[in-house]
């Protein structure tokens, strides 16, 4: 490797200067003298604005430069020769500083020579060690510009001005361009070091142009409309404007007008040149099209999200790709897309012409573009593209030959890329296989929503068909979607089964169900299952299974785990195998002998069996395991239906009366700890002001017995009800959405804190001034079934509109967070030898993770894998 | 006012100056010059503390989440 360079070629350095006037003379192909573009018979003008000198971009035209067509020719400046100096918008920071910090007799720089002397020292030193040098640039004009008198002429300094647009005042004169030129000449070389300049590439006074650069055609094409009208782009125009001002200012001086009629046109043709290079700056009204559009001229293009930088170099628009609307098909394995017709027509791949494949292309190329796997162009060993079109299609199939190309339409099974915007983590591109379906959304298995974080409401997703065999060689290994179940960010399963899936299993594997082999084989239809174990039981003659057994046929045969499931009560003392609610699971060679199928078994980001079944078996396993097991939750849950109405909130009378005893006792409460507070005998918490301790102990008062409001609801609803189980099981929602329906919605707040804001001293004008009592602050008593009163539903609003606020600002915020985090660190990688480096070769970690572990390939840090295979091996539990 | 050795604080891990043999030793295992290792400025207090100038190369030896215990190398520099 030390042989090797790591890079072909090594950018040593970037050299930024500003051009001379002689500089861009020389580089100019052809002074430009007239504003017209064409002429009458639509031949570029010689020295107008669309000279042929300047490169071409008609075919047929040659560049009279470096003779190229269009195409070859790259384009070539121009050049303007100003009447009068103007100043660039881009430098008058810079002027506006140096003007201050130089002498307005003998231009040089306001400093002694043992302080100039004392900054360049300083300045070199920056540069060595590589450091940027603006702040001490900015010091020392700082320290120049507060000299009053000239320490080498003696000179008294006039305070300078800048106004808006682009005007320099001096005690109230106005400075021209070349006035301040003339002083800009006159700094010598060794001071213009001194404020950071370096006097080979950037002189100060070439910050006022007295030449302007004309861009080559290349750069601004003349569009023909269909009219055969031409219509010339937006820095054409403001060129055009330039011209003529600068022509007329030429004239009306040589003619002897007056001063004032002069510095008009001079301020015109500044503003015109300001425009050309920025047309947003302020204090100047944008120039304009004739239909009232702003020009977008140099600045505009460059800036911006649909600028030069981030619109066409860091990000453009691709072929080969498709964006829809995306809606769920459980029956797709999770490796699988569905593809709309449409999109699978016109997409394609390109195929070689092999002895192998030259009887199945030519089938798709007589197909044509209209039935299905059909082909949409041929490619010549020359490079000639032919379409393939209905009259001659069979042409082009007796045509072909090895060596050809044919681009065929997208078919079941290729692999393509399938990505939903914002690509957050790289599970946000996974590769799919291709499966054509009929209408018009992508289709995708509901599982692999979470690493997409994807739902159905009117999402899209984009995808993109792989051109070359390497590419899809290598998304097929590394990108598809059953490589990534595991996350790196957690080593656990990101994609598994979300809402019905885990409720399904749950209501399967639960208790005692007992399923008759009817209802056996439907739940199992779309599994690989055919034969069932050795039955149960018998009911009335004939044999049952239990769900348990039926889940246990989708497992992988050699499966051993247990694991505490999500509905575990977290006891004191686990007990395990006797644990009275069966939320104890054990699964032993492939069987699921104890213990509730919920989120801890299977669900995304949690589910303990596809993270086994992958970590000991294999990624295959470990898809398969989750398309059969989707498709067994949804049999499952379609065989008793899982539904929730307004009366599964219902709950019976004592508790209503228990509720409503339990937040009368915490009112109570708090108006006990209110008297305290107002009777000063209130201890106010460690570090803690009194206010903010009585504040605290109401939450927590308040908060407290919403839980018990809570509990009591729960306990009455039992585990029947479908909220519950869908709660209790990981499916959707929680015990608090529950507690809030049913029961108390509680207290809320904003910021952390009561309600307080309102008028002096209240909420509102329903509560008395003062009032600190729980009503008065927001604490809601009522459910959302039982519906809240007007000042309930205030305070709810207030609460929940803090609520929406925080996610409008959360996302926008943590979104740049994570920009410059990876901008950061997008180059560092990690070594063969396991350290991490950046691209110089610099070390950042000298092990990855400072243990070297891949944590998609790691049990959690727990010695998992080693109490397995001893295990296995002694076949009994060992404590290690 | 009692004067406080920096590293007696518990969250500043144990730096100390490497002895050229095991500098050596090091940067031969990662087959890398000494100006590739991580920088430490020498205003650095902790550098400051141990004394280190210029040019040496401190050795820091961090509790870590993922392996115990963890050794890392900084250059000392300006």
């Amino acid at each position: 490797m030390a042989n090797v360079p790591p890079i072909p070629k090594r950018i040593s350095s970037i050299k930024f200067g500003l051009m001379s006037p002689k500089e861009i003379r020389k580089m100019s192909a052809t002074p430009i003298i007239t504003a017209d573009t064409y002429d009458d018979d639509g031949f570029p003008i010689d020295m107008g604005l669309m000279d042929t000198k300047l490169g071409v971009i008609d075919p047929g035209l040659r560049c009279k430069t470096c003779s190229g067509r269009a195409g070859e020719c790259p384009g070539h400046f121009g050049h303007i020769e100003l009447v009068a100096p103007v100043v660039h918008v881009g430098f008058n920071k810079i002027i506006r500083k140096l003007l201050r910090a130089s002498c307005r007799k003998c231009s040089r720089i306001l400093l002694d020579p043992t302080q100039k002397q004392h900054s360049l020292e300083q300045l070199t030193a920056l540069q060595e060690i590589g450091h940027m040098p603006d702040d001490l640039i900015n010091d020392i004009y700082k320290e120049a510009s507060k000299v009053k008198t000239c320490p080498y002429c003696n000179e008294e300094q006039l305070e300078i001005k800048f106004e808006k647009p682009s005007e320099y005042l001096e005690d109230g004169e106005k400075l021209t361009p070349t006035e301040i030129r003339d002083r800009f000449e006159n700094i010598p070389d060794e001071d213009i070091k001194v404020i950071g300049m370096d006097p080979k590439n950037a002189r100060p006074e070439w910050m006022i142009l007295t030449v302007l650069p004309v861009p080559p055609v290349t750069v601004r094409p003349s569009i023909t409309l269909e009219s055969g009208q031409r219509s010339e782009d937006d820095l054409t125009h403001k060129l055009v404007d330039i011209i003529r001002i600068n022509q007329r200012f030429q004239e009306n001086r040589e003619a002897g007008a007056p001063q004032l009629i002069i510095e008009d046109l001079w301020e015109l043709l500044q503003y015109h040149v300001t425009t050309f290079f920025d047309n947003s700056v302020s204090g100047i009204p944008p120039a304009r099209h004739r239909s009232g559009r702003p020009l977008k001229t140099l600045s505009q293009r460059l800036k911006g999200k649909e600028g030069r930088f981030r619109g066409s170099l860091s990000g453009k628009r691709v072929n080969f790709s498709a964006r829809t609307v995306i809606s769920p098909d459980p029956n797709l394995s999770i490796n699988e897309v569905g593809v709309p017709m449409p999109i699978a027509r016109i997409l394609t791949i390109p195929a070689v012409v092999t002895p192998r494949n030259i009887e199945q292309l030519k089938v798709y190329v007589r197909n044509g573009e209209d039935i299905h796997p059909g082909a949409n162009y041929v490619f010549r060993p020359d490079g000639r593209r032919i379409k393939v079109t209905q009259v001659n299609k069979d042409d082009l199939a007796e045509k072909l030959e090895f060596g050809w190309v044919v681009e065929r339409q997208l078919k079941d099974g290729d692999t393509v890329l399938f990505n939903r915007q914002p690509s957050l983590h790289k599970m946000s591109i996974m590769a799919h296989s291709v499966k054509v379906l009929p209408n018009k959304t992508f289709r995708l298995n509901p599982a692999v929503c979470p690493p997409y974080n994807a739902d159905f409401d009117g999402d899209e997703m984009n995808m993109h068909a792989l051109q070359t065999e390497e590419s899809r060689a290598e998304a097929k290994i590394l990108m598809q979607v059953q490589e990534n179940i595991l996350s790196p960010r957690f080593g656990g399963p990101i994609i598994g089964g979300i809402h019905d899936h885990i409720s399904g299993l749950f209501l399967l594997t639960r208790f005692e169900n007992r399923i008759s082999a009817h209802d056996a084989f439907d739940i199992l239809r779309k599994s690989k299952a055919r034969v069932l174990p050795e039955p149960a039981g018998y009911e009335a003659g004939k044999p049952y299974w239990t769900g348990k057994q039926i889940f246990s046929q989708i497992l992988p045969k050699g499966l051993d785990i247990e694991f505490p499931a999500q509905v575990c009560s977290h006891c004191d003392v686990c007990k395990k195998e006797e644990c009275p609610n069966d939320a104890y699971v054990v699964i032993r060679k492939g069987e699921l002998l104890m213990g509730t199928i919920d989120e801890a078994a299977i669900g995304a980001f949690k589910g303990k069996i596809q993270d086994r079944i992958i970590k000991q078996i294999s990624s295959e396993a470990g898809s398969l395991f989750i398309d059969d097991m989707t498709k067994l939750a949804i049999r499952a849950i379609m065989r008793t239906g899982l539904s929730f109405g307004i009366a599964d909130e219902d709950i019976p009378k004592e508790a209503r009366i228990q509720i409503d005893d339990e937040l009368r006792k915490a009112e109570e409460e708090v108006q006990k700890l209110i008297q305290s507070y107002q009777n000063k005998e209130l201890e106010p918490l460690p570090g803690r002001t009194l206010d903010e301790t009585i504040e605290m102990s109401i939450m927590q008062k308040l908060g407290k017995a919403r839980d018990r409001t809570g509990n009591i609801a729960d306990s009455h609803m039992g585990l029947e009800n479908s909220a519950v189980i869908m709660a209790r099981s990981g499916a959707r929602g929680s015990i608090l959405n529950l507690t809030q329906m049913a029961a108390c919605v509680g207290q809320q707040a904003v910021r952390g804190e009561r309600i307080r804001r309102g008028y002096a001293g209240r909420t509102l004008p329903h509560f008395e001034a003062g009032d600190l009592g729980s009503d008065a602050h927001g604490f809601v008593k009522a459910s959302y079934k039982s519906g809240l009163n007007p000042t309930e539903y205030f305070f709810h609003a207030i609460g929940g509109r803090e609520g929406l606020v925080d996610t409008a600002v959360r996302t926008s915020q943590s979104g740049y967070l994570q920009r410059r985090l990876v901008n950061a660190l997008q180059d560092l990688e990690v070594q063969y030898d396991l350290t991490v480096r950046d691209t110089r070769g610099v070390l950042v970690q000298f092990k990855y993770g400072e243990d070297g572990i891949n944590p998609t390939k790691n049990d959690f840090s727990k010695p998992e894998t080693i109490h397995r295979i001893v295990r296995t091996v002694v076949n009994r539990e060992v404590a290690l | 006012m009692t004067k406080f050795s920096l590293l007696d604080h518990e969250s500043v891990p144990k730096h100390e100056i490497m002895p050229e043999g095991e500098l050596k030793s090091v940067l031969s295992k990662y087959s890398i010059e000494k100006e590739q290792l991580p920088k430490i400025k020498v205003q650095d207090p902790v550098i400051k503390e141990i004394g280190a100038v210029i040019g040496d190369v401190v050795k820091i030896t961090r509790k870590s989440q993922t392996a115990g215990e963890a050794d890392y190398f900084r250059l000392v520099i300006e």
